[in-house]
């Protein structure tokens, strides 16, 4: 579905089903250098059972127009705009990495428009490496391989995924190529300088789930531990052996965990 | 944090894809020899079949020994993704059908295998789809054939069966320039030689039937997708309805929307395998799995026992012209060694000198060398193209194509390279006295 946010033109996935109005709503906000397509399985159930699903392509990424979003704040603030949109006054928020940090900031900022939050593989700062920013400003091959080495565990980077015949590896590193020049930088800055996550944390008012990868290094689960501490109202699954890219490591995990929250 | 590497060749070709077997421990990849596998509940069944989770249902579709090997060839390919087929016939078909309808035109190199012009010339004509085939050397040509309703565009890496080397690079520039994607049959290289992705390929496919299972004992096809080719972009726009327009037979999908990377891939999965079901047996995915355990080393002796019966056949006087890239008077010899650093293969053609008797005396006293219908086996093979995989085509085509009465083609095993060389000097000589 084509949406005009802020007189922009914006991508959100829906399963090819027409929104309804008498159905709740999912956003699903997704990481640095992605686009809706890596819910693709977890955003298909939920359009399929009975809501209203949205999986975005943030500014400039996939098959939204850009400048990209700079900052979590302008991503959170962008999040209402998107749920002005569509004209529905509350909705349920699912984001991964930076995304979870802009779901995160948006349900602190908009406590009466975000109903639940789920916050895949979150952390309370997210500092991104000098060498990784380096390799992002300059648009180097090198900074995709690097995201793609840290973010999926060692035991997945040699596949034998649940996805029939596709090349885990291979196919993030060909999502990430895809973004225009700039993007991925734009997004790891984002992470990098959002120090509000704790504070964030404690101003949530709806029910929170935490989803974690083990053996993610990219957010490492204990840099997580604060955010979720200052979260109200929250549980928190973590996923044995699994990295940062934690809907295509484990999509029947990430699924049931989304399925018995939301 | 360190710097994380990425896994080489050789333990990608025996570890990708692959796990020891969560439920036994098994080492070696089990053979799922199962039709069909048990849903846990209907709500998972229900999930299964509507893409919401990822699985396995029915071995027409998807099979778990099946995958390891799809995975393996993607990561050796540096690609997203593939489907293992019944044949590499099969993956050709699968590529073309997926993309390609009724009304539809491919522009093709002429230097191909005799099944791969069959079904461009003789059989997808039936279907609406036609073919213009192209001198491969001859970048005019190539531009020239391009028509509005021009789909694709297809070649060899090396040409069957004069070892014509593609010039990737230039065609797929010309293809993307086009709006369209370039397809490649990788087969006579396999990826130990080139990876035609990292020269501009947008698809690749197999007959794993050769050097990928490489003892002769299988027939399959690999279709692998690059994941590059943006089916979404303007010079594309409109081109490739199968992948950009809902599709009725699965909830008005629209495949490059469901995945940004994976469109081809879904779609081949998702109709043409279900829908035409040429799809490969767990047993043989397990056989071809063994083969490219060891497709680095049995690659690396087949170059170089082929160079020492090219060096051997290039001193003889009975021998004409030989096909292989690496002697410098090919016409292709800077391309060779441009894109194939490592070889250029273990298959090649050599011109006998004398009559078309001398010729069948020549292969029928050959003793290593086995006369049949094959290559890329580990055994030596031997056969005459003008009177088997190329007897359907005219002779103006035969000699379009490289091809005269004379032509024996061989493709080089990894026995000792003296026994093998012995062999030929023998039937040489015997040919000779005839």
């Amino acid at each position: 579905m084509r949406l005009a946010v802020a007189g922009k033109d914006v991508y959100a996935y829906s399963g090819t089903l027409a929104f309804d109005a008498s159905r709740p709503t999912i956003l699903f906000v997704h990481g640095a250098a992605n686009d809706h397509s890596v819910f693709a399985l977890q955003s298909r159930y939920f359009a399929y059972h009975g809501r209203n699903v949205l999986a975005l392509d943030l500014p400039g990424h996939g098959r939204s127009s850009g400048p990209g979003l700079a900052s979590v704040e302008a991503i959170a603030q962008w999040l209402i705009q998107v749920a002005d949109a569509i004209g529905v006054p509350k909705v349920a928020l699912v984001g991964h990495s930076l995304g979870s940090l802009a779901a995160l900031e948006c349900a602190a900022r908009s406590p009466d428009r975000v109903e639940k939050l789920a916050l895949i593989a979150p952390a309370a700062p997210m500092p991104v490496s000098d060498e990784l920013l380096t390799a992002a400003a300059h648009d180097e091959p090198l900074a995709y391989a690097l995201i793609n080495g840290w973010s999926y565990s060692a035991g997945k980077q040699l596949g034998g995924n649940t996805w029939p015949g596709v090349w885990l590896m291979g196919n993030a590193l060909r999502l990430m190529e895809r973004m225009p020049n700039g993007m991925l930088a734009t997004d790891l800055v984002a992470c990098n300088t959002y120090m509000n996550g704790v504070e964030a944390a404690g101003a949530v008012r709806c029910p929170t789930l935490v989803v974690l990868g083990a053996r993610d290094i990219m957010a490492p689960p204990k840099s997580a531990a604060a955010l979720i501490s200052a979260l109200p109202n929250a549980q928190t699954r973590t996923l044995a052996d699994t990295g940062h890219a934690l809907m295509a490591e484990q999509p029947d995990q990430v699924l049931d965990a989304l399925r018995g929250f939301l | 944090m360190p710097k994380p590497k990425s896994h080489g060749f050789d333990t990608l070709s025996l570890h990708a894809g692959a796990r020891p077997d969560p439920a036994t421990g098994a080492r070696a990849t089990p053979i799922y020899q199962s039709a069909s596998f048990v849903f846990p509940d209907t709500d998972y069944a229900a999930a299964l079949f509507n893409m919401e989770r990822a699985g396995h249902v029915y071995s027409r579709i998807s099979n778990p020994t099946c995958a390891v090997l799809e995975e393996r060839i993607a990561a050796l390919e540096g690609g997203i993704g593939a489907i293992a087929t019944a044949s590499g016939q099969a993956a050709m078909h699968l590529a073309i059908v997926t993309l390609l309808g009724a009304g539809a035109h491919i522009v093709s190199s002429r230097a191909l295998y005799g099944g791969s012009h069959n079904l461009l010339d003789y059989t997808l004509p039936r279907f609406g789809i036609e073919t213009t085939f192209v001198d491969a050397r001859d970048i005019d040509q190539w531009r020239a054939a391009i028509r509005p309703t021009t789909r694709l565009l297809f070649g060899e890496t090396l040409g069957n069966p004069g070892l014509d080397v593609l010039d990737i690079p230039r065609i797929a520039a010309l293809a993307h320039d086009h709006g369209l994607p370039l397809l490649i049959d990788s087969t006579f290289t396999t990826p130990w030689l080139m990876q035609p992705f990292e020269h501009g390929a947008d698809l690749v496919f197999h007959s794993a039937t050769k050097f990928l299972s490489g003892h002769g004992v299988v027939i399959g096809g690999l279709l692998v997708d690059s994941g590059k080719f943006d089916w979404d972009q303007p010079a594309a726009r409109g081109k490739f309805p199968t992948l950009t327009a809902p599709y009725r037979g699965f909830h008005d999908m629209v495949f490059a929307e469901e995945s940004t990377t994976a469109a081809f891939l879904l779609r081949a999965r998702r109709e043409g395998i279900r829908d035409f079901g040429a799809c490969m047996a767990p047993m043989t995915a397990f056989q071809i799995l063994q083969g490219i355990e060891t497709l680095p080393l049995r690659m690396a002796k087949h170059v170089e026992n082929t160079r020492h019966v090219v060096a051997f056949l290039r001193q003889h006087s009975f021998v004409g012209a030989i096909g292989y890239p690496e002697l410098p008077e090919h016409p292709d010899h800077a391309l060779a060694q441009r894109l194939l650093p490592r070889g250029c293969g273990a298959v090649f053609s050599f011109d006998l000198k004398g009559t078309r008797e001398q010729g069948r005396r020549f292969i029928e006293s050959l003793r290593l060398f086995s006369h049949l219908a094959n290559v890329g086996d580990a055994k030596s093979l031997v056969i005459h193209p003008a009177s088997t995989t190329h007897f359907r085509m005219s002779a103006e085509d035969l000699r379009r194509a490289g091809i005269t009465e004379g032509t024996i083609r061989l493709s080089i095993g990894l026995e000792d390279a003296n026994d093998l060389i012995e062999d030929l000097s023998r039937a040489l000589y015997a040919a000779g006295k005839s």
